[in-house]
């Protein structure tokens, strides 16, 4: 799961990271009454969940109250990469001396995080790590030890900090640490920490993705989550515990395991056809998790076809062919199927269906085959 | 013959009495009762499956009594770690977690925790292990096999029976099948599995299903290149899947431009490895 911009600094100061004075706005007049009371230069934010805000116009300077407003109405109206500006981070401007980038992340070659440093730090960071890869420092942290004070020291030393700036960045590095184990995050990053003109270190921009298994740790995060950056056939899919994610292609897809789902994907793509989707039903799915996945396959105009393809095993053939029947019921469809099931009562699950006018298959190459010629229309 | 597990292997199961548990427990003791114990807090005392199975409170007490040396766990993601700990602490040198869905940073930590102690990890999020015709520590359906001298090792659950399947059709059987599990973190890669495979006697072909994400596949192509003598058959799954989109599996998923099927395809075919189009492709090429 994604944080947003201002929602990733907030918990960054819960761990003493210093950030600008600032709040959310989600209306160009609120936008006006927090640069009033911050009382100088502010920064307008766009909060949305894609990369390159600055370069799309989605960040801009105000001097004035006025100013603010004005900005905030544009940019509350706009749509970046396809997503809404539903609301803009009004942040206290910052003269800024240099800019810094600090982020960690998991390695998973490594199996341990990387804590990842850079005195080339801002918007071209991506740029350094391709060109430049050598002004990127990398730490790798044992996780039953955490981040050792020598460490990010290490870092600073390694940036050329000055070294009144040692301890202040070593707090802030300390408290992203914290805050990437106490939140079980994928990623947290400060880019940029900067340092400003009265020569203090300040966190000006923050990103956080969290570890979606976490979540019984965190339940306070799911009230965080941005519904935007998901389909609405993928968040239905989510509520009733499938896997989910839409394709260009005009087959449906309805497996039990992720390998296998994929598999069934590639054979449909190897007979000639392109797959709808992909959708994982799970271990030990019953008819009423069925019943949703079909509905959720034939929400997508584009399917001619569905494949279900079913290797038993703590999944029973005859649940999910009863599934298949209840949701035919729900959903008037003429779209032709083809079912393969193999495995725990697959026998009773295809007398279950029998009398569906259901097209029938043995091997994973075989129903492949027919479902591809079913979507052309023979 | 196999790796890992034969009808020595004295098993024991964590989360006995949950419903997946005790499901899979019945199925592990129907195929080769070589179930010795099982552990749930709180119904220590207790026998399941018709007094086939005690159950204990602790795996440590269950150690004791039974002498297991092989733990399976079936407990929820959020009480696995801690499975996993008293595990290794009770002294199982084998550990087998089917648990899907375990916090990656828990992942990090038990992995380093069990490194320091000895302990072999198989999974998280694995369908286990099946020695045909021996024994089977897991959820792998044990009538999918039959004994023979194909070692398996594969990322994936379902994909791994329909390989198994496919080569009990034309007659083919296995060593051991191992699933390794779908995890970005977890307890034992293709070459901690390639290099048993390669020293067992009885194993003289290998199939390697792998997925898309990560670098496992690639470094597994390096070890076959320099290890390896016996031959070894791939399938890699997700050459249809878009960058970006975790597919299931938290450890599927395209990052960065890295961990494509192209690219670990490349790496498996330089290596000298043959690679099927599809699963039932797999007992073409081994028959062949």
């Amino acid at each position: 799961m994604k944080l947003h911009e201002y929602q990733s600094k907030q918990i960054f100061a819960k761990y003493r990271v210093p950030i600008p004075k600032g709040r959310i706005a989600s209306t160009p007049e609120e936008a006006r009454q927090i640069a009033e009371e911050l009382d100088g230069r502010v920064v307008i934010k766009s909060q949305v969940l894609v990369g390159g805000r600055g370069k799309a116009g989605g960040i801009r300077l105000a001097k004035t109250p006025a100013e603010a407003e004005e900005l905030a109405r544009a940019i509350l109206a706009m749509e970046i990469k396809g997503l809404p500006v539903r609301k803009v981070l009004v942040d206290q401007a910052v003269n800024i001396v240099k800019e810094i980038y600090l982020g960690i992340t998991n390695d998973r070659a490594a199996r341990r995080p990387v804590f990842m440093a850079s005195a080339a730090g801002g918007v071209e960071i991506e740029e350094v790590a391709r060109e430049t890869p050598e002004k990127i420092l990398k730490i790798h942290i044992d996780p039953l030890l955490g981040l050792r004070d020598y460490q990010s020291r290490d870092l600073a030393v390694g940036m050329d900090l000055p070294r009144e700036l040692w301890r202040p960045f070593q707090a802030i590095a300390q408290g992203l640490w914290q805050a990437y184990t106490d939140y079980d995050a994928t990623l947290a990053e400060i880019n940029p920490l900067v340092i400003t003109s009265d020569g203090g270190l300040m966190a000006l921009d923050g990103k956080m993705l969290v570890d979606d298994n976490a979540g019984f740790r965190h339940p306070e995060l799911d009230e965080l989550r941005d519904l935007d950056i998901e389909a609405e056939a993928e968040i239905e899919a989510r509520k009733n515990g499938l896997s989910y994610i839409k394709l260009d292609g005009q087959i449906g897809c309805m497996v039990n395991g992720a390998g296998l789902a994929m598999a069934t994907m590639d054979i449909i793509k190897f007979s000639g056809g392109e797959p709808a989707n992909f959708l994982d039903i799970g271990g030990g799915a019953g008819a009423e998790k069925v019943a949703a996945a079909f509905r959720i396959i034939l929400s997508d105009p584009n399917v001619r076809a569905v494949l279900i393809n079913i290797f038993g095993g703590i999944t029973r053939c005859d649940e999910v062919a009863r599934g298949i029947l209840s949701a035919m019921e729900q959903v008037e469809t003429s779209v032709p199927m083809v079912v393969r099931l193999v495995g725990t009562n697959a026998e009773e699950g295809r007398r279950i269906l029998a009398d569906a006018n259901m097209g029938t298959a043995e091997t994973l190459v075989e129903a492949a085959q027919k479902a591809v010629a079913a979507a052309r229309g023979g | 013959m196999s790796i890992l597990i034969d009808k020595n292997t004295r098993i024991l199961v964590q989360g006995v009495t949950g419903n997946e548990g005790l499901f899979h427990t019945g199925q592990m003791v129907d195929y080769a009762n070589n179930v010795v114990a099982g552990v749930t807090p709180g119904k220590g005392g207790e026998w399941v499956l018709g007094g086939k199975v005690p159950v204990f409170d602790s795996v440590k007490t269950a150690v004791e009594m039974t002498a297991a040396n092989c733990s399976v766990i079936f407990v929820p993601a959020r009480f696995a770690p801690d499975a996993m700990y008293e595990a290794a602490d009770a002294g199982i040198p084998l550990i087998i977690c089917i648990t899907e869905g375990v916090a990656v940073q828990d992942m990090m930590r038990v992995r380093a925790y069990l490194d320091q102690k000895n302990v072999r990890l198989i999974g998280p999020n694995c369908p286990g292990l099946l020695t045909p015709g021996e024994a089977k520590v897991g959820i792998i359906p044990g009538n999918i096999a039959i004994p023979g001298t194909v070692g398996v090792v594969s990322r994936s659950g379902t994909l791994t029976y329909e390989v198994l399947y496919a080569l009990k059709a034309r007659g083919l059987g296995a060593s051991t099948c191992v699933g390794i599990g779908g995890d970005p973190i977890n307890g034992t890669n293709f070459i901690d599995v390639l290099e048993m495979f390669e020293g067992d006697p009885h194993t003289d072909q290998v199939v390697l299903i792998g997925e898309i994400g990560g670098t496992d596949e690639e470094k597994a192509a390096d070890y076959i290149a320099a290890h390896m003598t016996k031959p070894v058959v791939a399938f890699i799954a997700g050459q249809t899947a878009p960058p970006g989109k975790r597919m299931g599996h938290a450890g599927a998923i395209i990052e960065g431009g890295a961990g494509t099927a192209e690219e670990k395809v490349a790496a498996l075919q330089q290596a000298g490895v043959r690679i099927a189009q599809h699963p039932e492709q797999i007992a073409d090429i081994l028959a062949g």
